[in-house]
């Protein structure tokens, strides 16, 4: 993604270049590098709010866990739920809890290129998990066509297109696609680098987007920000309602509102949530944070970006095309922030 | 009479029991300093291997030598194997060199033996300036340009004759074993032409004259005398660009296809040992699935070792028939 390679950059530079002034508490996290534009724009705003100097390294959702549960950084992210093994082992380490938060949301679109076809195409779960599975292996398949009246699809080979480097947006994809076929859930299963049965692995969404513009009749998924800074066609999905839903900020925070009991740790899918103009394929991303913080300063610093950002800071989400949280959450997250200690 | 003077203090100087007044004369510096030298290489190298070798315990522990000949590579399950990488890393070095060598020596002989003086060195300078392109502009060259126009025009007339091989066998999307192997040797043939050409020019302009005064024409002067007295350094040469094309990571990644496949078809899409660690350690989570691409690091290195190893032994066998 060439804006990713700049926003490095500027990260980089932010990162290195910007000392703490006098009497500044400073935090440091790592993690997740699909939240890390607008966590890098909100830590700046906030830098003159609540007197906090926060740098962000953006080294993957993977390295961010890893980091937070070492103890290296102060706090972590992650475009994935921690597995119940990684919380446990955290807890009979340290002997309190990480605290994972919601901070936006994001989406998997699919993205094709079929010759002849001009119009956008509508997916089921079902043809998205066949294809992904090499069973469904031409256009004109039926599963493919029964979602697309009046659409003349070709004959041609689909050729699919998948992330090489561990990515959340494949945790979200194979999340999504895992609920759609039993099949896909035991032979595959969901991660951000999972065994893929068919398919070209490209390196992050500007590799993938590519090379479908070059293969005839490939698909894959991209981000939804990234389709939409790119002006990339993307289909629709059907959700669980069985309406066929294109991804927007809209359609992303819906499927978040549509869960209708969170689990208190906040550890979530929304994936293939039922409702009107619901997009099935979204995803959290979270904030790692342990529950014990010994140093009151940080303590206190971090607790008042926490509430800034679910509340203020929604507000500068949208213009850098995150969707944003749903109140309900933000109102249970305020009482989560209490226990930090 | 100075300079006896000067002879005979300088050897007083060596041969006095002071270590200080002997440091003056060099020796002692110059061996301390290149040893410290030589010792920091093979410091870096000896801490490498053990970090590497610490940190993939969970993967040892958890496969042995098994690791070796999987072809399981599954996060999910923690199946973790190298045989895909290790396979895909030497069908696309040993490619590239198949295209690279030929090609780089050709040029080599042309620029050293045959070129006007003029031409040679601006071409060189040509050469050189292609060495020193980073590896993610060939792998955009490769993706943008390459790989469309062996898909459009080499791809489909090769497998009209030979698709009966079965290393041409089987459908082909652009990204592939082959797309790779072209793309580093593109990478490689600087490194070979460069430093042949050095080794070429090198040889004795005596040996050469002996030969044509002998009656041999241009073309054997070059072919038997000059080309085999600069082996070694050719040879070397190739070695060099064997070493880039198995570790290359950015280039490959983008061409291969990134699919951790064994097959017999150089049109498939495959993986390298390289770039499956660029790939996927940012975002790897759990021990045993780090502890997999680090132990993948290591074995790199050994392949590396083995690959120089056995081509080493093969020159030794081969120029010990020919003598």
């Amino acid at each position: 993604m060439p804006s990713s390679t700049s926003f490095l950059a500027r990260i980089c530079l932010s990162t290195f270049a910007v000392l703490p002034l006098a009497g500044q508490t400073s935090l440091t996290g790592a993690g997740a590098t699909f939240p890390a534009p607008i966590y890098q724009k909100w830590f700046n705003e906030y830098q003159s709010v609540g007197n906090v100097q926060i740098n962000y390294q953006p080294n993957g959702s993977g390295g961010g866990i890893k980091a937070v549960s070492e103890g290296t950084v102060d706090f972590g992210a992650s475009d994935m739920p921690l597995t119940d093994e990684q919380l446990k082992s955290y807890k009979d380490k340290n002997g309190f809890r990480m605290l994972l938060f919601p901070t936006v949301l994001g989406a998997a679109v699919p993205s094709y290129n079929v010759p002849g076809v001009s119009s956008e195409l509508k997916f089921t779960g079902k043809a998205l998990a066949g294809i992904f599975l090499g069973t469904i292996k031409t256009w004109n398949d039926p599963e493919i066509a029964k979602a697309n009246p009046g659409v003349k699809l070709p004959a041609d080979r689909i050729v699919v297109v998948h992330r090489s480097d561990g990515s959340g947006t494949t945790f979200c994809w194979t999340d999504y696609l895992s609920k759609m076929s039993p099949e896909w859930s035991s032979k595959v299963g969901k991660n951000t680098s999972v065994r893929w049965p068919v398919g070209l692995g490209a390196k992050g969404n500007d590799g993938v987007a590519g090379l479908i513009k070059q293969q005839k009749g490939s698909i894959g998924y991209v981000e939804l920000i990234y389709a939409i800074k790119n002006h990339l066609a993307y289909g629709a999905v059907q959700n669980k309602s069985g309406q066929f839903v294109k991804a927007d900020l809209k359609s992303v925070t819906a499927a978040a509102a549509a869960v209708k009991t969170i689990p208190a740790d906040f550890r979530v899918s929304i994936t293939d949530q039922p409702g009107n103009g619901v997009y099935p394929v979204s995803t959290y991303t979270w904030l790692l944070i342990p529950e014990k913080i010994a140093e009151a300063t940080k303590r206190k610093a971090l607790s008042g970006f926490l509430k800034w950002a679910i509340t203020a800071g929604q507000n500068s989400v949208e213009a850098l095309d995150y969707a944003r949280l749903p109140q309900a959450v933000v109102a249970k997250e305020e009482k989560q922030i209490a226990l930090i200690k | 009479m100075a300079a006896t003077t000067h002879i005979a203090e300088v050897l007083r100087r060596r041969n006095s029991r002071s270590f200080l007044e002997r440091l003056r004369g060099g020796d002692e510096i110059a061996y301390t300093v290149t040893l410290i030298a030589a010792a920091v290489i093979l410091a870096i190298v000896a801490m490498i291997v053990s970090e590497l070798w610490t940190h993939s315990q969970p993967t040892v522990k958890a496969f042995g030598w098994r690791f070796l000949i999987s072809s399981a590579w599954d996060p999910n399950s923690g199946e973790f194997g190298a045989l895909p990488f290790i396979y895909g890393t030497c069908v696309t070095a040993l490619l590239a060199l198949l295209i690279a060598v030929p090609l780089g020596i050709a040029s080599s002989i042309f620029l050293a033996e045959m070129a006007s003086p003029r031409l040679s060195s601006f071409l060189t300078f040509l050469i050189e300036l292609l060495a020193a392109v980073p590896s993610v502009i060939y792998g955009l060259i490769g993706i943008f340009i390459l790989v469309p126009f062996i898909r459009d025009y080499i791809v489909p007339p090769l497998t009209k004759t030979f698709g009966f091989l079965p290393i041409f066998g089987g459908d082909f999307y652009g990204l592939s074993f082959l797309s790779a192997g072209i793309v580093l040797s593109i990478m490689v043939v600087p490194f070979i032409i460069s430093v042949s050409r050095e080794v070429l020019l090198a040889v004795p302009t005596e040996l050469r004259e002996a030969a044509l005064a002998l009656g041999a024409t241009k073309w054997e002067t070059t072919w038997q005398i000059v080309l085999p007295a600069a082996s070694t350094g050719i040879i070397g040469s190739v070695f060099l660009a064997l070493a880039r094309a198995l570790g290359e990571t950015m280039a490959v990644t983008m061409v291969i296809g990134n699919t951790p496949v064994i097959t017999a078809s150089l049109l498939s899409p495959g993986y390298s040992i390289a770039a499956v660690i660029a790939n996927e350690f940012a975002e790897a989570s759990g021990d045993l699935y780090v502890s997999s691409l680090i132990f993948l690091g290591l074995v790199l290195f050994g392949l590396t070792i083995v690959i120089n190893g056995f081509a080493r032994l093969l020159i030794l066998a081969t120029s010990r028939r020919g003598a």
